[in-house]
């Protein structure tokens, strides 16, 4: 136990190159965090539209009534169950690649949060504002895309990002399905070395670097944005 | 072409229920003409803001029609957009667009709806942005202006359309005393020009000076209406005596 410092980090990280476990886990973290997060953002900006859609005219009653059951089962149930349902009973037959399947589980799952977070940002504009785009002959969907999403997309910057952060950090579950991402790269090197303390600081200090940099990012956005403000 | 004087918007009576109780409005006919200048007064929940919302669908009418230029408006068949190019509106809050500023509010619909190039929307809001005095705030933004500053604005921004009548909700309500009078020098001077116009207004003064006629409305219902000296000068019916009473 009286190993040096440098000792240990040799161990974990550079013998038989074991650093190349946090790299390449990295790699699948990154990956799975950015296509989940277009999925998310694509899919819970269509159902925010449908929502909101609903909330305000009463039409597309049917979708409407979907993207509820949607929210519902998706808001209800923990992430990592959804990964194993979709990893062992919807693909259980079939040969998948497990970083699509992380990529679907988590793009539905943080759909559903976008949405929500999307819909909050349309109904908080005043109504006002639809109706004056509505007055000066705007169609609904020009004045949805030209007046109301500007400044509901403003709005929910912050939310949006924090919503960002939680994926990052939940794509950490992916391990269950045995795929090799961050976090279950750190816990490989712990069951080849014994040492719990180098690998998993390792890996919370690179998903902390991570995060830190993703907020400074959606504020430098978050100030550009607000330039109409004063 | 419609001239002075031809039918402009002819409801036909109107209802308008709000849940399944609240009648708004309770069987309106009116004709508004080219040209005229119609002052629509009544207390608080008379249904005057209804009467005029209803006049671009705003408010949908819950039976009844409204003809504008000859079109039924209220029909389903009928492009509801189309129409209300041609009707400006200005709001109480004023409603301008805060992630725009003063010359991209007012340029936004004539670009995307009318389809004018920029540099002629362009040419036509400072234009427009001149005769306000208002041409310096072009590149400013709504939350820097004054809230008479921004009611001109949103005059502005409906008049960049070219509309056959601009309806006013209320304009000057939400105003700082002191700005009320810009805002309805504004209108004067429209009025002058010719538009034609629907006003909604507790200002009895600009109904007096500037309309060529005045309604009264009151439970939904049309309850009177004249020429501004037969209307403050010789009321007949009794709730708007007591309505003048209270506010001359």
């Amino acid at each position: 136990m009286l190993q040096s410092f440098q000792e240990r980090f040799y161990l974990n990280f550079i013998a038989d190159d074991r650093w190349k476990y946090l790299v390449n886990g990295l790699k699948v973290t990154l990956t799975i965090t950015f296509f989940a997060l277009i999925i998310g953002v694509v899919l819970g900006f269509l159902v925010a539209i449908v929502r909101s859609t609903y909330d305000k005219t009463g039409k597309l009653k049917i979708l409407n009534l979907i993207c509820k059951v949607y929210l519902t089962v998706i808001r209800g149930t923990p992430v990592v169950v959804q990964l194993l349902i979709i990893y062992f009973i919807i693909f259980g037959s079939v040969d998948i690649n497990k970083t699509l399947v992380a990529v679907m589980a988590f793009g539905f799952n943080s759909g559903a949060y976008v949405a929500e977070i999307f819909r909050s940002g349309i109904m908080s504009i005043d109504d006002g504002q639809f109706e004056a785009g509505r007055s000066l002959g705007f169609n609904y969907a020009q004045t949805m895309f030209y007046i109301i999403m500007p400044q509901a997309f403003k709005n929910v910057l912050p939310a949006l990002g924090n919503e960002f952060i939680v994926l990052l950090k939940e794509t950490s579950v992916s391990g269950y399905i045995a795929l090799e991402d961050l976090t279950k790269g750190g816990d490989i090197i712990r069951s080849r070395t014994y040492d719990a303390f180098m690998p998993l600081i390792a890996v919370a200090v690179i998903y902390l670097v991570m995060v830190m940099i993703f907020t400074k990012l959606v504020n430098m956005l978050e100030r550009r944005l607000r330039n109409s403000d004063h | 072409m419609i001239t002075n004087g031809d039918v402009l918007i002819e409801v036909k009576d109107v209802h308008k229920v709000f849940g399944n109780s609240l009648h708004a409005l309770n069987g309106v006919s009116e004709t508004i003409r080219k040209g005229e200048v119609v002052v629509i007064v009544g207390p608080s929940g008379s249904g005057k803001s209804t009467f005029l919302r209803s006049l671009n669908l705003l408010e949908v009418p819950s039976s009844g029609s409204i003809f504008f230029e000859g079109t039924d408006i209220t029909s389903k068949e009928t492009n509801i957009d189309m129409h209300r190019q041609k009707m400006g509106m200005v709001f109480q809050h004023f409603n301008l667009f805060p992630h725009k500023t003063i010359l991209e509010n007012i340029t936004l619909a004539p670009i995307k709806v009318l389809k004018k190039s920029k540099e002629e929307a362009e040419a036509r809001a400072m234009e427009l942005l001149e005769k306000v005095g208002l041409a310096a705030k072009a590149n400013a933004y709504p939350s820097q202006l004054s809230g008479g500053q921004k009611q001109r604005i949103a005059i502005v921004r409906a008049l960049a359309m070219d509309p056959e009548v601009m309806l006013f909700d209320e304009p000057t309500s939400a105003l700082d005393p002191e700005m009320v009078g810009e805002v309805l020098e504004l209108m004067k001077e429209l009025a002058r020009d010719g538009m034609t116009m629907v006003v909604v207004t507790h200002e009895m003064g600009f109904a007096r000076e500037v309309a060529t006629r005045v309604i009264f409305m009151e439970s939904g219902e049309v309850r009177e209406q004249g020429s501004p000296e037969e209307f403050f000068g010789n009321p007949k019916d009794e709730r708007l005596k007591e309505f003048l009473s209270k506010i001359l």
